[in-house]
């Protein structure tokens, strides 16, 4: 069927591609705290090696309902349906900040219900609708 | 079909599959930008920033899969030594390079008025850059090594290193989280753009692999040509 010579090359090429991919996997493993862009409140929660007063992000949805503006300053409320984070902001939030949207801050953390934020980025999901169908689906439910 | 590319039919392919080629590509292109930039509706979060996804999706689709194709390429000529593999993988590599590109720089403007940055060291928009990078490597090794021989063997291997990103490009918003936002069009799941947005989306595709058809067959056509004149000298 297929000449010796084109087998054996089959058979370098595999184990060499196997050895490859279980490098990267080990490698990409190892460094998860640094690939992954931001922790969710979960996440804070249940660290153990959390360290206050280093930078980190913290992302999720802002809670519905717990936005509270007073000047230059934002109080809002970072939830992942299952735990939150209390993020205090001052400065200019994005456009597409919204409540029940995603976010992602950026800044320390003072304790682990507290963030203080020094950036705030909107981060919007994999939905794509006019706004005609967003308010019929919206009155469906 | 797969006959049609190969060495013998691309030399004496005529211009005039080109130019067809070509207004094809012009009428698609059109269509497509009219209702992407006009016809669609604006986005019920984006507003029209959302226009950019019409050039900067399929952007992405193209460069990931010209990789895909060179790395598979260069699989097949180390394995079967079947030259015009690594041929048609040095023809392909420039367009999906500029792809890339333009899929980073369009992805850029897309992030300041949406996300509120214009970059970050996700592992989407990181791999991406990875991916331009193994473009850019791959296409260096044709022009700096001479020999023919030499240059396919560190080129494919380049290649064949860079494949191991693509899954990680793909699946990097799945795996960790990430500000870019997860996939919209699944092959396996029901996709979660609008029919009124997917139509343009799916004709811009075309219109631009319809392009990349052009520049690759173009380029194809002269490497294949510059393989067999340097080869009968060497007879």
């Amino acid at each position: 069927m297929l000449a010796r010579k084109v087998k054996l090359r089959i058979l370098y090429l595999s184990i060499i591609l196997i050895t490859i991919s279980a490098i990267i996997f080990f490698i990409l493993k190892s460094l998860e705290e640094n690939v992954v862009y931001f922790f969710s409140p979960t996440d804070i929660y249940n660290k153990p090696g959390i360290s206050i007063n280093k930078k980190i992000r913290v992302g999720g949805l802002v809670k519905e309902g717990s936005v509270l503006k007073k000047g230059k300053n934002v109080v809002f409320v970072i939830t992942d349906l299952k735990s939150d984070v209390i993020v205090s902001f001052s400065g200019l939030v994005p456009n597409l900040f919204a409540e029940g949207k995603g976010v992602v801050a950026e800044g320390k953390l003072r304790d682990k219900k507290y963030f203080i934020a020094d950036k705030i980025l909107a981060k919007h999901d994999e939905n794509y609708m006019p706004p005609e169908v967003s308010e019929a689906l919206n009155k469906t439910n | 079909m797969i006959k049609n590319f190969l060495p013998n039919k691309i030399i004496s392919m005529s211009s005039k599959i080109i130019s067809n080629l070509t207004i094809a590509m012009i009428l698609i292109l059109l269509i497509g930008i009219l209702y992407a930039l006009f016809l669609s509706p604006p986005d019920y979060v984006q507003g029209d920033s959302v226009r950019i996804m019409y050039v900067h999706v399929p952007s992405s689709f193209i460069a990931l899969g010209s990789f895909a194709f060179i790395g598979l390429a260069a699989i097949i000529n180390l394995i079967f030594r079947i030259k015009f593999m690594s041929l048609a993988a040095k023809s392909l590599a420039p367009v999906g390079s500029t792809f890339t590109l333009i899929s980073i720089v369009t992805g850029s403007l897309w992030g300041k008025p949406t996300w509120g940055i214009w970059w970050v060291w996700d592992a989407r928009l990181t791999s991406m850059l990875i991916l331009f990078l193994f473009y850019v490597a791959y296409m260096l090794t044709w022009k700096v090594i001479i020999n023919h021989e030499k240059a396919n063997k560190v080129s494919s291997v380049i290649a064949i290193l860079g494949l191991f990103n693509l899954p990680v490009i793909k699946y990097s918003v799945d795996w960790w989280n990430t500000l870019h936002q997860p996939s919209s069009i699944n092959l396996t799941s029901s996709s979660t753009i609008h029919f009124t947005m997917l139509i343009p989306l799916l004709i811009m595709l075309g219109g631009l692999v319809t392009y990349s058809l052009i520049i690759f067959l173009m380029k194809y056509k002269v490497e294949l040509m510059k393989f067999k004149i340097n080869n009968r000298k060497n007879k």
